[in-house]
């Protein structure tokens, strides 16, 4: 039996709220298939599974907010008999199925779907509950009329006609509801940013370096390289320092990783979580998966797709849990340099500003340059500022050679 | 298409990438990725819509006559005449 827990979705996570599952019992699952959708503060979450296996219950209902780690559904293993698991269940095994475990303040918890009447708390029949959930009405809300005070299927379509009447009263001017979830989720995602960077200032002792990289090259690249390509292909500024990022890791290990239980574990690939402002404030960092082995143009294509995800809300949980650095670009929005706040348990961010031209001496002789500041900021528990100067160095060295990147 | 509607292909093509945009807001005389807080890759987005929408290819060497609204629309303009 396979436990299907709620991945912890980043370090400023820690629950979310189930809005739908993507199988139901018997169907089979294959490794990083999405098996669910999570909403947290900052995003909805396409929830993958990272084992293979055939569902055999789901314990948690659509609209219930869980803690990360909670187990949401059971898989069976290839050739597992449904009834061993029963057995190994622990105590209270053969009673009824284990509530879950929810902190008190959450929202009162659905009977597992895919249970009919159950727990006491509230009767409804499996028909009404579906169709409650195809209709969008929040079964919680809904008075049962049944026997024992069950909710019926007529009970389900009284409130969701009820709702409908409201929403139209409310048409002519702005959805006070709706704003107000905004606002909500606004703030919501303040308060995780607020508790991610309050731990980062806490916990990592930053140190910040910067380095002034000439970008003439670069640009004199890309615009050749963008002048033969149909503007649907053609590359951004920000793809090549991200490849010169995950290339200059390679020979620098000590930046891209995690740092947990006291002990750094340095990464195999680079998974570049790139920042990414949303347009109703707030910021996400989701990651381009081995951004090292892959071609500028593959780059782009994930780059394009990701922000369009990140800014419809429809990212996947590996985006959101393994980024191993974060490349931040504030240049889009006119400063010179940005000095970065880690995003824990990584150890290290890399920041680009905008690139100006400026007076720029070589050999002997003032030229005009475009100049690009790359910042660094680092974890000082695991690294220390001479291996930061030589990684802002090869960043430096690896963005004069753009046809290589 | 007149100048009013290419204008209004422009907004609209605008309010794809960035929804919050109140067209009245907009001065044409402003360079509109201030205006609007578009960075490299919403600009992009921007002028790949309106190259899907009105078949108008925009080499990147454009870009710098691109800054205002007004300068959008009369390029543009100017593209579709030829």
């Amino acid at each position: 039996m396979i436990e299907f827990k709620l991945p912890s979705l980043g370090a400023d996570m820690d629950e979310g709220k189930l809005l739908e599952w993507k199988v139901s019992p018997g169907d089979t699952v294959k490794k990083g298939q999405v098996v669910a959708v999570v909403d947290t503060a900052k995003a909805a979450v396409d929830v993958e599974s990272w084992s293979e296996g055939t569902v055999f219950e789901l314990l948690v209902a659509p609209g219930v907010t869980i803690p990360v780690g909670t187990v949401m559904a059971t898989l069976l293993e290839a050739g597992e008999s449904p009834l061993a698991p029963c057995a190994g269940r622990g105590a209270g095994a053969d009673g009824p199925k284990p509530t879950l475990p929810l902190p008190g303040p959450l929202p009162s918890p659905l009977p597992p779907a895919g249970e009919g009447v159950s727990t006491g708390r509230r009767r409804i029949s499996p028909a009404a509950r579906k169709h409650a959930e195809v209709l969008g009405v929040d079964i919680e809300s809904v008075a049962g009329t049944g026997p024992e005070g069950a909710v019926t299927l007529a009970d389900v379509e009284q409130a969701a006609a009820s709702a409908k009447v409201s929403t139209i009263d409310t048409k002519a001017g702005i959805n006070p509801a709706r704003t107000a979830s905004a606002l909500d989720k606004q703030a919501e995602m303040r308060e995780a940013i607020a508790a991610a960077m309050g731990r980062s200032k806490r916990e990592i002792p930053h140190y910040y370096l910067s380095e002034p990289v000439p970008m003439r090259r670069a640009t004199e690249w890309l615009a050749k390289a963008n002048e033969g390509r149909p503007i649907t292909s053609r590359l951004l500024m920000a793809v090549l320092q991200l490849k010169a990022v995950a290339l200059g890791l390679k020979q620098f290990p000590e930046m891209n990783g995690f740092f947990r239980d006291n002990a750094f574990r340095p990464a195999a690939a680079a998974h570049i979580g790139v920042a990414i402002s949303l347009r109703l404030g707030g910021l996400i960092a989701p990651a381009i998966h081995d951004v090292g082995g892959k071609p500028l143009e593959q780059l782009m294509l994930d780059l394009t797709d990701l922000v369009k995800r990140a800014r419809s809300g429809s990212l996947r949980s590996s985006e959101m849990s393994d980024p191993t650095i974060t490349v931040t670009n504030l240049g889009e929005q006119g400063v010179a340099a940005v000095y970065g706040v880690i995003y824990p348990p990584q150890v290290a961010l890399v920041g680009f500003g905008r690139i100006v031209e400026q007076p720029w001496a070589e050999n002997g002789a003032l030229t005009v340059m475009p100049v690009v500041t790359a910042s660094l900021a680092a974890d000082h528990r695991v690294s220390d500022g001479h291996r930061g100067a030589l990684f802002l160095a090869a960043l430096r060295d690896l963005l004069q050679q753009p046809e290589s990147l | 298409m007149t100048d009013e509607e290419l204008r209004t292909v422009v907004i609209a093509t605008l309010k794809t990438i960035a929804p919050e945009v109140e067209e009245g807001d907009l001065r044409p005389d402003r360079p509109l990725r201030n205006q609007v807080d578009l960075d490299s890759m919403d600009w992009l987005n921007f002028l790949i819509g309106l190259h899907e929408k009105l078949k108008v290819e925009i080499p990147e060497a454009d870009y710098a006559k691109l800054v205002t609204l007004g300068d959008v629309v009369d390029y543009l303009v100017r593209k579709l005449a030829k």
